[in-house]
């Protein structure tokens, strides 16, 4: 741990931030993750089903083919939303390790 | 060529590709035996979990039980895909930057706590041998139905080869045969549908072709819905018929998402990848390839569906179809006639009409009395004998079993011979590449988590190394014991692996890696409590008897409200309960910061212990 001189910003406080954002992140893609398996593909699938999709009933499409190819997609979001929210960490570690440069050689970001 | 010239070509060439990647991969330490040296490419990991997910239930049974189940085919489609939602987002990340060989090992080391080390690796060997037993017979059935040779003979070939790759290479080894398994097992699962869909709707893509138009202006779908109810079956594209109400498909929908993510030897997969950002990719890899197969299989139901009834229903013995005097054989549908001399084939509401059943679970003897006392029957007008479909539909054996349809779409379609020799390959890739994954969870169990951590901490790693290639061994014997000699109940023991790994490993792990603060006290708690409530209701309405005291939910749907009972016990107890130590606490915080920040882990060096 880096000494949290004076400094404003600290690591520890960066690191609660990036797991607040992470943890907001994956809240909201599990509840699409269950609106859309749990949700469509099962609570609502016989409402649905009385409306067509080309030849597919909705409900019925929803329960074997639309949760499958959201699931993919969901997994694909999360990806790359992480790989957005680590590197804004890193950049905030890289700027408190900045502001606070010598007193501890092994401070912070690598 | 014939088909089973076909397949013994397919069958040899695909065996002789995974014992030349085995060899190849040859390892000589721990690190390469449990966790294939942690050097595996996301994209290729995926395709490993894949094939390590995708077993011979999948290959073989799914796309026939959804073709017999119509919408409620769904729970599976989407439970066994949503649960790597789960996995990728709440698990994978977390368990490989915490860097472990196990999943007992997490739970032991974030807990500190032996007790839940050894309740964590008692669920992982039942969930692995439950499991793998299923693998084994489904190589049997394979090579009994495509080479002509015997079940248990069949049994015995893949259990040689799956000894000889898993005790050479451990996971190194499987992780580049299950690569190639996932090639093959998929080829041959799309190219015939892909030729069907042509020549049922003229869609070359079979997820188009499945909502395509089977004669100008009826849609498929409405074919089979209006064929159904014709039958006296529940309607195809109907939701909640039957039994399966909308609370049972909800959780068994939801049991078997949170039991997938919940299997050791889906998890260990993400061991094997070199960064935390790798196994997010790896996550996404996995469902990408295992969409690949679950989006098809839908189609292959609704057409074998279509090709079932049509070519049986109405039908004489002379105008029946070759495949099903091939699959008659086997038992796996049988025709006991009224005396008109045409097989009708009927659904529920008319059950008293229905004539087509399977042998299911009957001893082939006591078929063959049954099938002599029917002829008498019909012979004698109901003088004497007995009448076989009134015992069958007692016995709730009617229709074709589920089995028999991906192996026999390609007959029905009459597709040409290499094209079901293909799919005979692919059989067996689904069955052997789950197998050895499950062995290398059960070997390390034993070798790593009971031995090394437990028993004797100071073994060497050249002693742990041989422990776990005699692990993998006797594993091999046992899985084809049960195999060769299988319980009859496998159905409902898939149903427990799935309930105990949604009831004891899900929550557990989620709460040590979200709840900073949980000790053990209140996860071993929690896990007894949801293992304790699943395995008794699921025991209590199989074999007891029990009414469905719980809301009416079937023992396949019970590990939803056991995952629900063991986060209860586990957060109320946490409430009360000693935290967990500062050790335990900077262990959760160091896994949630992001690789490169925060306290320097060097995990090539951290799980070396």
């Amino acid at each position: 741990m880096p000494s949290s001189s004076a400094a404003p910003d600290t690591v520890p406080a960066a690191n609660a931030r990036h797991w607040r954002a992470v943890v907001r992140l994956t809240l909201v893609l599990l509840a699409l993750w269950a609106a859309l398996g749990l949700g469509c593909g099962v609570l609502l699938a016989d409402g649905l089903n009385a409306v067509q999709l080309g030849g597919f009933p909705l409900g019925f499409w929803f329960a074997q083919q639309g949760a499958i190819v959201g699931f993919v997609l969901l997994i694909l979001v999360y990806v790359l939303a992480m790989r957005r929210l680590d590197r804004a960490h890193r950049a905030d570690l890289a700027r408190i390790a900045a502001a606070n440069p010598p007193a501890d050689p092994t401070g912070g970001a690598r | 060529m014939t088909v089973q010239a076909w397949t013994f070509v397919m069958v040899g060439l695909t065996f002789g590709l995974y014992l030349f990647l085995a060899i190849r991969a040859r390892v000589r330490d721990t690190q390469g035996f449990y966790v294939a040296g942690r050097g595996v490419p996301a994209i290729l990991n995926g395709m490993a979990t894949a094939a390590d997910w995708m077993s011979a239930a999948s290959f073989l049974s799914m796309a026939g039980t959804i073709s017999l189940l119509g919408y409620a085919g769904g729970v599976y489609l989407m439970g066994w895909t949503g649960g790597f939602v789960l996995l990728a987002l709440l698990l994978a990340p977390y368990l490989r930057k915490f860097g472990h060989f196990t999943v007992p090992d997490f739970v032991g080391d974030r807990f500190e706590s032996n007790a839940a080390r050894l309740v964590a690796l008692l669920c992982a060997l039942f969930i692995s041998f439950t499991y793998v037993a299923g693998q084994m017979r489904g190589v049997g059935i394979v090579f009994a139905r495509f080479l002509e040779v015997d079940v248990d003979l069949g049994v015995v070939v893949g259990m040689a080869l799956v000894f000889v790759y898993a005790t050479l290479g451990g996971m190194k080894g499987i992780t580049w045969t299950q690569i190639a398994q996932y090639w093959v097992l998929i080829t041959a699962y799309v190219v015939p549908v892909v030729f069907i869909s042509l020549q049922l709707t003229g869609e070359p893509l079979p997820q188009v072709g499945m909502g395509g138009e089977i004669a100008p202006g009826v849609p498929l779908l409405a074919k089979l819905d209006q064929i159904h109810r014709d039958l006296g079956f529940p309607s195809y594209t109907e939701a909640f018929t039957g039994s399966w109400d909308k609370v049972n498909v909800f959780c068994t929908t939801l049991a078997l998402m949170v039991g997938t993510a919940g299997l050791p030897h889906v998890i260990v997969r993400f061991y094997t990848v070199r960064t935390v950002g790798a196994a997010r990719w790896s996550g996404l890899w996995a469902l990408f390839f295992i969409a690949l197969l679950y989006l098809t299989a839908p189609a292959t139901a609704a057409f074998a569906r279509y090709y079932v009834v049509q070519e049986l229903h109405g039908k004489t013995a002379a105008e029946l179809p070759g495949w099903y005097h091939t699959w008659q054989k086997t038992g796996l549908l049988v025709w006991l006639d009224d005396g008109d001399g045409k097989l009708a084939y009927h659904g529920p509401a008319q059950q008293a009409q229905n004539e087509l059943f399977r042998i299911g679970g009957m001893a082939t003897t006591e078929f063959a009395d049954l099938r002599a006392a029917h002829e008498r029957w019909l012979a004698t007008k109901g003088q004497e004998g007995q009448d076989g479909r009134v015992v069958m539909t007692q016995k709730k054996l009617t229709g074709p079993d589920a089995d028999i349809l991906v192996l026999a779409t390609p007959e029905m379609a009459q597709l040409a011979a290499w094209i079901i020799a293909l799919v005979a390959a692919g059989g067996l890739a689904a069955a052997l590449s789950t197998a050895s994954g499950l062995l290398l969870v059960i070997s390390s169990s034993i070798a790593h988590d009971l031995y090394f951590r437990i028993l004797r901490p100071q073994a060497t790693e050249a002693q742990r190394l041989r422990l776990s290639r005699v692990a993998i061994g006797f594993a091999v014997v046992i899985a084809g014991v049960v195999g060769i000699f299988p319980p009859g109940f496998v159905a409902e023991t898939v149903a427990f692996a799935f309930g105990l790994a949604a009831s004891s490993f899900f929550p557990v792990l989620v709460l040590g890696i979200f709840h900073r603060r949980i000790g053990a006290i209140p996860a071993i708690a929690g896990m007894l409590a949801g293992m304790a409530f699943t395995a008794s209701y699921i025991l209590g309405t199989v074999y007891l008897g029990w009414p469905k005291w719980c809301f009416g939910i079937g023992p396949q749907g019970i590990g939803a409200v056991g995952m629900a009972v063991h986060f209860a016990v586990a957060l109320g107890l946490a409430r009360v309960c000693p935290p967990a130590s500062p050790t335990a606490q900077a262990m959760v915080a160091a896994m949630r910061a992001p690789e490169g920040a925060g306290p320097g882990v060097d995990i090539a060096r951290a799980m070396e212990h």
